[in-house]
């Protein structure tokens, strides 16, 4: 099995408060730690366990700054063979397809069996780049798969749909896959693999190195224009506990209690 | 030209609630584009749902084919590709959910569409198609305007628009299969339901969620005495059930299940839409999450902006003096 896995550096928001710049078209991320986003971190598991079973190699593909490189690295520590990393500030970053073709550029042309993604980043969650990469690939695809079973040039993908349905599916190879959180146990990174890791293969490219005209993949071949950013208003109409810890924990009870909520 | 088409979703014989939320937004749409809304149904032996369908005042335009009788986002794709070149709509609406994911951005790059996903709202401002959609969990929105083109192409949120009653009589429309044969490199295999529990957290009177805020599994038992006390069951979000805290039949939200408890006590949950939408039937929700900008206190009724940890002991402390 050849894989390629495309993960993104995201930032973590999810305890933080976020504002935008001035511009009104991006926010200060200046205060954020970043990571590999987190369905991205299963799919690296994902090709890992694939390629301890069936053999082949794992390619890491991300767009990203060089900081990511710390995250690329750690996929290479896990047990990635080699990655590329696409650098280029013309890429619309902010419409998936412009992402998706820019991917492509990288990948199309080689040999692979297996495109895996995060069906979802954490921080546009827009669940769209992998499908449309499968698209332009020309191959077959399958989204939000929480179980892959690799048989004999096929797979058999179970998606997870709502209410915790699985629908399986059966598709020819190659074929990609995003990939739902869940589907494995993300291992840590063993330390002999992270000393290997600074040994591997790490290229770094912009679009003329892939071959992409700039014109492809910017703001004049998107088409949607990212107009704002806010901070939407929240309405809430919530009562709000104030006071030390425990004058907060003992009031909330009093409420519950004299509520006959419990 | 005009013409707004809304993709119905359904499956296992039932229409889901998208398809009907989606009619909430299509008609206003419709009317700016000069043009009327066109529900698409695909299937096999959809009589029923068609009939359902067209008591909302649209025209609904059937396409009935053994070969869609399972869901596949291929055929599906071919079928759209199809009826958008034949009938050239301004604007596809199809759900953003497990089928509609899977399917709308390859549409979008085949079709060469201006595409936006997971659209909580989508205007026509002066000839100019504007979306609005959601970025960091809910913290930030996006105002997305569309560049000219003959059609457009959205995913819509679950559960961002209500469902309108049913109104006037429409009409129904049967149309040509475009399909010609199976697929063979994507095959429905089946459905497995999911697995049933000890616990069925839906008719839980009292629910005490958890989320990435529990931060270990070590801070689990502070939880389950806190839910002793109460007579509570334990669910949480999906971030919780990958962590292996709880197993997949208490996960609360779209992947997971829809709750209707009298009292949910949200624990360092941020509220993601995906959560949110399974709590809608919540009576009284009380939110414990020290981020202050969490989406969840949108949801809450009674909202502490703390540590989880530094929260939970005392309330259980203080609820068995209380109850005595």
């Amino acid at each position: 099995m050849k894989t390629f896995v495309c993960i993104k550096y995201v930032p973590d928001t999810s305890e933080a408060e976020v504002k935008v710049n001035p511009d009104g078209t991006s926010v200060d991320s200046s205060r954020f730690s970043f990571d590999i986003n987190d369905a991205d971190n299963y799919a690296v598991e994902e090709s890992v366990l694939i390629k301890e079973a069936h053999g082949g190699s794992v390619t890491i593909v991300s767009i990203g700054p060089k900081e990511s490189e710390v995250m690329i690295r750690m996929a290479l520590a896990k047990g990635a063979d080699n990655a590329v990393r696409v650098e280029d500030s013309r890429i619309a970053a902010y419409d998936p397809l412009m992402v998706a073709r820019t991917l492509a550029g990288v990948i199309k042309g080689q040999e692979f069996d297996l495109v895996l993604t995060g069906c979802m980043a954490s921080d546009d969650g827009q669940m769209a780049t992998g499908v449309a990469l499968a698209e332009l690939l020309g191959v077959s695809h399958a989204a939000m798969v929480k179980k892959l079973e690799i048989l004999d040039g096929k797979v058999k993908a179970h998606r997870e749909l709502e209410g915790g349905l699985m629908e399986v599916v059966e598709l020819s190879l190659p074929a990609v896959i995003t990939i739902q959180t869940g589907i494995n146990e993300p291992r840590y990174a063993p330390i002999r693999g992270i000393r290997e890791a600074q040994k591997k293969e790490l290229k770094v490219v912009n679009l003329d190195d892939l071959g992409i005209a700039a014109d492809q993949v910017d703001v004049s071949a998107s088409k949607i224009v990212l107009e704002k950013l806010y901070i939407p208003e929240v309405v809430s109409k919530a009562e709000i506990i104030e006071g030390e810890p425990d004058e907060k924990a003992e009031k909330l009870a009093s409420i519950l209690v004299k509520g006959g909520l419990v | 030209m005009g013409n707004v088409f809304v993709l119905a979703e359904h499956r296992q014989g039932a229409l889901r609630d998208i398809t009907l939320e989606m009619l909430a937004l299509a008609p206003g749409l419709a009317k700016d584009f000069g043009g009327e809304v066109e529900v698409l149904l695909l299937g096999s032996g959809v009589d029923a749902l068609a009939e359902k369908l067209s008591g909302y005042g649209v025209k609904v335009l059937v396409v009935d084919d053994p070969l869609l009788a399972d869901y596949n986002s291929d055929k599906y794709q071919k079928v759209l590709s199809a009826l958008i070149d034949q009938r050239k709509p301004s604007l596809v609406m199809v759900g953003h959910t497990a089928q509609g994911v899977d399917m709308a951005p390859a549409l979008a790059v085949e079709k060469d569409l201006p595409f936006v996903a997971d659209v909580i709202d989508l205007k026509l401002e002066e000839g100019v198609l504007k979306a609005t959609r959601q970025l960091y969990s809910g913290k930030v929105n996006a105002t997305i305007a569309f560049k000219p083109a003959d059609t457009y192409l959205v995913t819509v949120r679950e559960a961002a628009f209500e469902a309108p009653d049913p109104s006037a009589a429409g009409s129904i429309e049967k149309i040509d299969s475009p399909l010609k044969e199976d697929l063979d490199y994507r095959k429905f295999v089946e459905y497995i339901e999911a697995e049933v529990g000890d616990v069925d957290i839906t008719q839980s009177e009292v629910l005490v969620a958890i989320g990435r805020g529990l931060r270990e599994d070590k801070n689990l038992p502070i939880i389950e005495e806190l839910a002793n006390t109460i007579k509570a069951d334990l669910c949480g979000s999906r971030a919780a059930v990958d962590a292996g805290w709880l197993p997949h039949d208490r996960q609360v939200g779209t992947s997971g299940k829809s709750v209707k408890p009298k009292l949910y006590i949200a624990l360092g949950i941020s509220g993601a839409f995906q959560h949110v939408a399974g709590i809608k039937g919540a009576k009284t929700v009380v939110a414990v999450n020290k981020d202050p900008e969490a989406p969840i206190f949108a949801h809450a009724d009674y909202a502490i902006v703390d540590d989880l940890l530094k929260i939970v002991p005392k309330l259980t402390e203080k609820l068995k003096e209380l109850k005595g």
